[in-house]
């Protein structure tokens, strides 16, 4: 605690021109790089994967679009050349593990580049930490933020995309908190509204912004606290706690950044 | 023998009808879009869970349960139906009895379940009548729909009735005739005690009319369901068995944008791959001859229940979306425009087409593709591939994406990222990290 380390985030080019092919490529996502919010996200998911001491390393920029968005809003074009282009960076460094934060990347890496010839093993960071609390590495401290109560919000891409309902909620039980569920929530969870493309654009004409009617229903749980593990879903969510007058009351953030925060990393 | 006679023709006139339909309906495939079916041993085994154990329709677990026990005892009392047909063709009587200890089960439970079967029907009439369930209304909804849905659900009332008529009247004349009978009947048999002041020649004509009433019944309920939203009857077993067993996650992969994308990344494989010249097709969907077999397939196998527009996040908060009519609307414009395509083929134009006449572009981009329709679907219809196509049409044919949309795509291609921010700051995030201790 006394002496802050610096930390060096390795970059996949610099380690593979040592001869070193990193376990892990931690894929940061547009997001996870551009969005000041989920800035954070990536920062505390490397400070974790320090403190693990986790032999990865990332793509910097050479990183570049998924592509997810472009399929989604119907580019399949886009979405091809940007999948093939990674495929080929992937390659290059003989990339065999993927890990991200990003649930639409970890969806499109794990099912639909087979199809152009990538086959990754695709890890979500809170599959990861799952996995890492399992083995006995990753303990996070139970006293933390004690007395609060949390809600997790699942990601339409973990959840129904990749039936990915357990690992979050394990890590979110390592933290010792009172957990409670939203009336819709697992396979029946409301979208936060930002997929297919809607982030990007105003929605259309209806009688309420769907990240409202998703950010009324955290907050009728109760919780001082939502955690999610998506870009998508912290944007929209953190949205709808400031249209709600609710962001002194109730705080959003990613489960990596709570993991992060209980070791006081 | 004229019993048999006028059988074989109601049964013949029965058939006809039903193969005049059933070659209307492989015209319309034929104009649809192939889809190779792969994996049968994984489609049998999800065809076992989500149809035949009903799985999905317990997501609501009372309702779900009273249409779980329709669906099993129309097994059931079907395996009666057919043993109805043989009778009839050869004269016979309760032909399939040699089944044994097989036959009294199948027989004993036919007969209960016709009892609930109509209970559950009433309940079911109650709710679509009396009850205001939201899933049932909708702007697709009209007034055709509803009454559909009450025909098929009187017929359905009327065959259990026929049945359980039968039974109690077959019961009645064994024993007047003082002979044995086939078969146990655990509801049957009471209900038989209410007509038993009946003479012989009245027992006799019960049995008969309730008879005939019941197969005449099957045989223009069988007519009227692929004309009706209840073709779900025939069509969502195989329904299930065509589905997707992909992760919901997955959008297929369009393989002749691949050869193209290709050959744009490496122009010197141009000259090696140019030989094979294939025709143009259109990218996505603009009309329904460029819907996949499938997609027309859940189009059909659909019975408009809705529960995938009530868990649609776009339709809960009012938006201009629902999936339910997407696949009405595939199905519709199949009827309008298939007649045209058959007789002019694929040059047939009305000037219209599915996308803007039938579904509006407000619509294709209210989605978040959140896959809460397919998922709540019972009989696994994928309603946002069908999106997903005819995205693809607007943009790649198109340039007519919503203006935001146009500025992430050229975004991606300039700098990587749906963002205005140069690729040369992706490491911007690392910069004074610091951390606290490591262990």
């Amino acid at each position: 605690m006394e002496n802050k380390l610096r930390i060096e985030v390795p970059l996949m080019a610099d380690r593979v021109s040592q001869g070193k092919f990193p376990e892990y490529l931690f894929w940061v996502g547009s997001a996870g790089a551009f969005d000041d919010r989920y800035k954070q996200v990536s920062r505390a998911f490397v400070k974790i994967l320090q403190y693990l001491e986790i032999d990865y390393a990332v793509l910097g920029t050479e990183e570049s679009s998924s592509g997810d968005v472009a399929r989604r809003t119907g580019n399949e074009m886009l979405f091809q050349m940007q999948a093939l282009m990674n495929i080929d960076i992937f390659n290059t460094y003989e990339v065999k593990k993927i890990l991200t934060c990003d649930p639409h990347a970890y969806n499109t890496f794990k099912n639909e580049y087979p199809d152009l010839g990538g086959n990754y093993e695709v890890i979500h960071h809170t599959q990861f930490l799952y996995d890492q609390i399992k083995k006995g590495s990753l303990k996070a401290n139970p006293s933390f933020l004690n007395g609060k109560k949390l809600v997790y919000h699942d990601p339409c891409y973990l959840g129904r995309a990749n039936g990915e309902y357990k690992a979050p909620r394990k890590v979110l039980d390592s933290l010792g908190m009172k957990r409670v569920e939203m009336p819709r929530n697992k396979s029946f969870a409301l979208c936060c509204g930002a997929g297919g493309g809607q982030m990007f654009k105003e929605a259309e004409k209806g009688d309420k912004e769907i990240f409202i009617e998703r950010t009324e229903e955290a907050i009728s749980t109760g919780a001082d606290i939502i955690a999610s593990a998506c870009p998508y879903c912290m944007v929209m969510l953190t949205d709808g706690l400031k249209y709600k007058n609710y962001d002194d009351k109730i705080k959003n953030y990613d489960i990596a950044e709570l993991i992060a925060m209980s070791l006081d990393l | 023998m004229i019993k048999q006679i006028v059988f074989i023709i109601s049964l013949l006139l029965t058939l006809g009808v039903f193969a005049f339909t059933l070659r209307n309906l492989i015209l319309k495939f034929k104009l649809t879009r192939p889809k190779p079916v792969r994996n049968i041993g994984k489609r049998l085994l999800i065809t076992l869970k989500v149809a035949l154990l009903q799985t999905k329709i317990f997501r609501k677990p009372i309702i779900g349960l009273m249409h779980a026990l329709v669906f099993w005892g129309f097994l059931v009392i079907l395996i009666g139906s057919v043993e109805m047909l043989v009778d009839g063709i050869f004269g016979l009587e309760h032909s399939f009895r040699f089944l044994g200890k097989f036959y009294d089960v199948i027989i004993a439970s036919g007969d209960v379940f016709a009892l609930l079967i109509r209970g559950f029907i009433i309940a079911f009439l109650f709710r679509r009548i009396f009850m205001h369930i939201k899933r049932f209304s909708g702007t697709e909804m009209k007034k055709w729909s509803h009454q559909d849905a009450n025909i098929a659900l009187a017929m359905i009332f009327f065959l259990m009735m026929t049945l359980t008529g039968m039974n109690s009247f077959y019961l009645l004349e064994a024993g007047v005739h003082g002979h044995e009978y086939t078969g146990v009947f655990p509801v049957s048999k009471y209900i038989s005690v209410l007509f038993s002041g009946l003479s012989p020649r009245a027992i006799h004509l019960g049995y008969e009319i309730n008879w005939w009433a019941h197969i005449l019944t099957i045989f223009v309920f069988a007519n009227y369901l692929p004309y009706s939203k209840h073709f779900h009857v025939f069509l969502s077993v195989p329904g299930v068995f065509f589905s997707k067993l992909e992760p919901p996650g997955k959008i297929d992969t369009m393989e002749s944008i691949t050869k193209e994308v290709k050959l744009m990344l490496n122009p010197e494989t141009a000259f090696a791959a140019s030989d094979d010249e294939e025709v143009a097709e259109r990218f996505g969907v603009l009309d329904v001859e460029d819907v996949s077999w499938m997609s027309y397939f859940d189009a059909l196998s659909c019975t408009q229940c809705g529960r995938c527009t009530a868990a649609c996040p776009a339709n809960i908060t009012g938006k201009n979306l629902s999936p339910r009519k997407l696949m009405m609307d595939v199905r519709a414009r199949m009827n309008e425009k298939a007649p045209g395509l058959i007789k002019d083929g694929q040059d047939y134009s009305d000037n219209k087409s599915l996308i803007r006449d039938y579904i509006s572009e407000e619509e294709i981009w209210a989605c978040t593709l959140c896959n809460a329709c397919a998922q709540e679907c019972p009989v696994n219809i994928d309603q946002p591939s069908l999106i997903i196509q005819m995205r693809r049409f607007l943009v790649m044919e198109e340039s007519s994406a919503p203006a935001e949309l146009n500025s992430i795509f050229s975004n991606i291609e300039n700098n990587g990222a749906p963002w205005q921010f140069s690729q040369e700051d992706r490491m911007n995030w690392a910069e004074d990290l610091t951390m606290n201790s490591l262990k």
